[in-house]
């Protein structure tokens, strides 16, 4: 199935003719409708893909192979299973957002802005399919760089010391991980002496506790860093900060989900008995990441700061379910997962708003906005009750979820997890309380609120938030996540090189 | 038939609530007061449909029940999204529905020079359909879904006028209080859904056995459902509340939201009772909280804040009675007090309006004769209220709580019985510093039909509307019990015609003492300052309580740590990585003679290990 590899290829094929046509026709929002086109021919594909997929017997619904470098038993491999599915929609919903909401009016050089925006797409929709594990670090980096360029051309006042941080940390558990790759190739090799970096067949590679939990290791640091747990956290503020508004809507609503997915694809899945190991630890760190974000987050004073902080919070439900040892809990996770995206996203894409109207993100020098404009106050509101896990909406199912799945393992830390959602509501309620409520000067200026276009989209991902809060069924009857013993009956009939 | 009707019961607000919402405030005066009341009138006449045929034609299994979808179906755990119809959710439905009518008719009016009144009925149409769905829900993932919206709708329309940062504070106040409650409802629903494997009512009650996990898990939801009635030690928001517009408070303050928690309990009532540890517990709340609230609003100068503490009073008598298992006698108060206190703060809001926002009793006096009208409303709320023997519903109720109170323990009837005592002295005390004496402030205006009527209607509920149940001396007519008794089986007969008389003489006594003290004199009126009446006003301390003990803590500690502690670890990091790259970079000098030096102190070095 050649779609699979379109998902990858079209952004980046997209991203140049984006950058060319900036080039070629300076001053003009070409690059912006290449990337809109661009996006377009993206979710046709994934379209192209979920319709095929519907009538599979499953659990991988579709695969891609092809040959890279057979010497070292590198292939191009690609399977798609539910998990990857519904994580690839949400990166095709989230870069409209993006492309939509915050790059239409980039002025300066528009092209590159576009062309780096939808690099990163690419390399997310890489990590989210690939299973050759060379090629999954290749698309690990892939997302990384692009982003950093964005952060230090496009960001903030302390834009260069944010990058640098944000390249630092997650560079570092990038190497952890490599070393885990080579370690578990080479460990296999020893065993069979076959060199394959296929992640299906090195998930049954035969190794001894402690080997496997160092490997396990590596692999948890580099996706702790990324998704992120409290104590390696410390980048994300900066950046969330510092990053161009659709730097920060992409980071926040794709990328911190890498992390995510990672944890369930190679650790909980590739590693069983480790994970089991280092059950209690993860789950402690989520729990801490849950009340320590929000506790953090209350005190900010910039709006974007904030946001960030509570992403910490809302992320340590993700862990806490992915390492709750049960399908519940893994499904809490991955829903966790798509409404924090959501919800998440459209703050940042809100924050940014209101920092290109007001020059500023300290909260102090808001307030009674809802009077100025009461479009982008409301939409605030909601995506805030949405981020406070209100019943009803998306964010509610992967909290309860995930706390149900967790009772089962440990009743204390399902209270504390429950009383953070106690915590997110201080928070959220601070946050609308300072921005949009209370007087604001007379003499203000006059400031745009939301026209068509913005209440458009951000009225779509409601109903998208709502939908799923009322009837999560359709997310979580395709996030069963597959084991990796489960090998692709695609990949069987199509002979491991099946050209689609 | 009621299959059909039954979700159009929701169904009609909530599409109110949604077509004012997406008119962004566009949408004219006159079409918001049509689409606000008519909405919820139409979803009271689907209600009272329902109810005649439900009536009528009782169904074969007891109730009507609608499965809507399929919430979740997972291992392990299933959940729906169903409505079903029993006597009790009957009754929860035509108060909302109705009541609800009448307070949105009156709310047009008050409103009605309100420049965002399109926002205002978007969010108490939202609030009537979340409610509905709350009593009406026969799951209890569901009943946590309205649970938490009429949690969302207090919020937004405590803060509905968000140019006062009070109001944002007091809305905030509001949500993370019950929220705190919430949470642990949450979490009494998590144990219950691991036990049971469903949150299904029906399911529910009949898996219970008692044990120590039953226990546990009684006594969280009783948690949820006493911050959800700000019951002691949940309480503190309910006063700071009174900042939004006054027919939410009538609406979601007094006559609907906070009882949520009294229904879910009388809902679960198999539950609670294989818990007699809750029972007591529940018991012992109410009456605690009916004392400190009855004395709070003794000592009160805002008349909505008297309002308010008897609110929560009432509503300890309410937890009193179904700590006793008089499930019928909390139900019954519950519908009593919901006209008479939705009344009351009509006629507050009433006096309001017409003094100019005005909200300190000791500024106004004498408005029997600028509003006669309201006058005799808010008198009969008064009347019901103090609980004045045969002339009041409030009475009936309260009567049949004290009997049941008296057969637990004397001592809960006693404490119940002084707060009785209390409620018509601080009701009275209101009445006659507000409406009696010389005028103190200037009453402009008339007061419409829109608002009198509904005031009519529920003054004369609040008069007759106890004669659905009576004791066996006064007719003994059994109505409201025989209704609810399919639910909560055949109720009790207890007390007996001395309790009766000294329930009924209490009363007297303190309206009479009220007069004595708040008569109409010479001199002007002044609120009592000693420091014990000031503890009193202040919510008996708790709130500066709470400030000191939690959330000062909790800020300051916060803003101490707001550059992130751990941050600095990693700037500590890179604080060595710098400062040793510049040792390092002073050692590449560029001096020939130094690196000679240390090429030949490196051999020498090499040489004393190599021996």
């Amino acid at each position: 199935m050649i779609a699979l590899p379109c998902l990858v290829i079209v952004p980046l094929v997209g991203g140049l003719l984006a950058w060319i046509g900036g080039r070629k026709w300076p001053g003009t929002r070409v690059p912006w409708i290449a990337s809109l086109a661009t996006l377009c021919v993206m979710t046709a594909v994934l379209l192209d893909v979920t319709i095929r997929a519907i009538g599979r017997p499953g659990p991988w619904l579709a695969h891609f192979s092809a040959p890279w470098i057979p010497s070292l038993g590198i292939t191009l491999r690609a399977d798609m299973d539910g998990l990857s599915l519904v994580l690839l929609w949400l990166t095709g919903v989230l870069s409209f957002i993006c492309v939509l909401l915050a790059s239409r009016d980039e002025t300066q050089r528009p092209g590159l802005f576009q062309f780096l925006l939808l690099t990163t797409i690419s390399g997310v929709n890489g990590v989210f399919i690939a299973t050759d594990l060379f090629l999954f670090l290749f698309f690990w980096e892939l997302m990384l760089v692009p982003m950093y360029i964005l952060i230090v051309l496009w960001g903030h006042e302390a834009r260069e010391a944010a990058a640098i941080k944000f390249f630092l940390y997650t560079q570092g558990g990038g190497l952890l991980m490599m070393l885990s790759i080579l370690g578990l190739v080479l460990l296999h090799y020893r065993h069979t002496g076959v060199l394959t970096f296929d992640y299906f067949a090195l998930a049954g590679t035969a190794m001894s506790g402690r080997a496997s939990i160092l490997l396990m290791l590596g692999f948890f640091i580099a996706f702790a860093v990324k998704l992120p747990v409290v104590p390696l956290h410390v980048w994300l503020p900066d950046t969330h900060t510092q990053a161009p508004t659709a730097g920060s809507v992409l980071l926040a609503g794709i990328l911190l989900k890498t992390g995510g997915y990672g944890l369930i694809r190679f650790v909980v899945l590739l590693f069983p008995d480790a994970t089991a190991q280092i059950t209690p630890l993860a789950m402690v760190l989520g729990v801490v990441g849950i009340l320590y974000g929000a506790w953090l987050s209350l005190v900010q004073t910039d709006l974007k700061r904030l946001i960030a902080y509570s992403s910490v919070s809302h992320l340590g439900f993700v862990l806490l379910g992915v390492f709750s040892g049960s399908t519940l809990g893994i499904e809490g996770a991955v829903m966790q997962m798509v409404a924090h995206g959501l919800s998440t996203g459209a703050l940042f894409a809100i924050a940014g708003s209101l920092q290109d109207n007001l020059h500023t993100r300290d909260m102090r020098r808001m307030g009674g906005l809802w009077g100025v404009l009461p479009h982008l106050s409301a939409t605030g509101l909601f995506f805030a009750f949405a981020s406070l896990g209100l019943p009803g909406m998306a964010n509610f199912v992967g909290e309860f979820l995930v706390l149900l799945a967790v009772w089962h393992v440990s009743p204390v830390i399902a209270v504390l997890g429950a009383f953070g959602l106690v915590l997110s509501a201080v928070y959220s309620l601070t946050m609308v309380g300072r921005v949009f409520m209370g007087t604001r000067s007379s003499d203000a200026p006059r400031l745009p609120d939301f026209g068509f276009r913005q209440m458009t989209v951000f009225g779509l991902t409601m109903a998208v938030v709502v939908l799923l809060g009322l009837y999560p069924r359709p997310v979580l009857d395709l996030v069963h996540p597959t084991r990796p013993d489960v090998v692709s009956v695609l990949s069987q009939s199509a002979g491991g090189n099946g050209p689609g | 038939m009621g299959g059909m009707l039954l979700p159009m019961v929701i169904a009609f607000p909530l599409a109110g609530s949604i077509i004012l919402l997406l008119s962004a405030g566009e949408m004219p005066r006159r079409a918001t007061q049509l689409i606000g009341p008519g909405s919820v009138g139409l979803s009271a006449l689907c209600a009272l449909f329902l109810a005649s045929s439900f009536l009528s034609d009782p169904p074969v299994s007891g109730s009507f029940h609608v499965v809507l979808w399929h919430w979740l179906t997972l291992p392990g755990f299933a959940a729906q999204i169903a409505l079903s119809l029993d006597q009790l959710s009957l009754v929860m439905m035509l108060v909302v529905s109705c009541i609800g009518f009448l307070i949105l008719v009156y709310a047009a009016a008050y409103m009605d020079d309100d420049a965002d009144i399109c926002r205002f009925f978007a969010y108490m149409t939202l609030f009537v359909a979340s409610m509905l769905l709350l009593v009406l829900a026969s799951d209890l993932l569901a009943l946590y879904v309205g649970w938490e919206g009429v949690g969302l709708c207090s919020y937004l329309l405590v803060g509905f006028w968000y140019g006062e940062l009070n109001n944002a504070l007091a809305a905030r106040k509001a949500f993370v209080v019950t929220r705190i409650g919430d949470a642990l409802l949450f979490v009494g629903l998590t144990l219950i859904a691991t036990d049971v494997g469903t949150l299904d009512i029906p399911t529910v009650l009949h898996t219970i056995h008692a044990g120590p996990q039953t226990t546990l898990g009684c006594l969280l939801l009783l948690g949820g459902a006493m911050a959800k009635s700000a019951q002691v030690p949940f309480q503190t928001w309910l006063p700071d509340a009174m900042a939004g517009p006054t027919p939410v408070s009538a609406l979601i303050h007094a006559a609907t939201m906070v009882t949520a928690g009294v229904y879910m309990i009388a809902r679960l009532h198999d539950l609670f009772l294989a818990s007699p540890f809750t029972m007591v517990a529940c018991a012992i709340v109410g009456t605690v909280t009916l004392l400190l609230a009855a004395g709070s609003a003794l000592t009160q100068t805002d008349i909505k804040r008297v309002l308010a503490y008897s609110t929560m009073s009432q509503l300890g008598y309410m937890y009193l009675a179904l700590g006793c298992g008089s499930w019928q006698g909390a139900i019954f108060h519950l519908v009593t007090h919901a006209f008479f206190k939705a009344l009351l703060f009509m006629g507050a809001g009433a006096v309001i309006l017409r003094m100019h926002h005005e909200q300190d009793m000791f500024r106004m006096g004498g408005l029997k004769a600028d509003m006669p009208g309201v006058f005799y409303a808010f008198l009969a709320g008064s009347v019901a209220l103090a609980g004045l023997p045969l002339i009041s519903a409030g009475y009936f109720s309260k009567e049949l709580i004290l009997s049941n109170a008296w057969n637990l323990s004397p001592l809960l009837w006693f404490g119940a019985l002084s707060g009785a005592f209390m409620t018509a002295l601080y009701t009275f005390r209101c009445v006659f510093l507000t409406f009696f004496g010389t005028a103190r402030g200037h009453a402009h205006g008339h007061t419409g039909l829109a608002m009198a009527i509904p005031m009519s209607i529920l003054a004369v509920l609040a008069i007759f509307g106890g004669y659905m149940q009576t004791p066996a001396e006064i007719g003994g007519i059994n109505m409201f019990a025989n209704l609810l008794s399919p639910v909560f089986g055949p109720m009790r007969e207890v007390g007996g015609t001395g309790l009766l008389l000294i329930g009924s003489l209490v009363p007297i006594i303190g309206v009479a003492l009220a007069w004595t003290i708040w008569k109409p004199r010479d001199a002007v009126p002044a609120p009592a300052n000693h420091p014990v009446q000031q503890v009193m006003r202040a919510n008996w301390g708790f709130d500066a309580i709470y400030n000191w003990l939690l959330v000062h803590p909790y800020f300051t500690l916060g803003a101490l740590n707001r550059r992130d502690g751990l941050d600095r670890i990693s700037d500590g990091i890179t604080w060595v990585m710098h400062g040793g790259s510049q040792v390092l970079a002073r050692m590449q000098s560029g001096q020939v003679r130094r690196y000679a030096g240390w090429i030949a102190a490196g051999t020498v070095i090499a040489l004393c290990l190599a021996i």
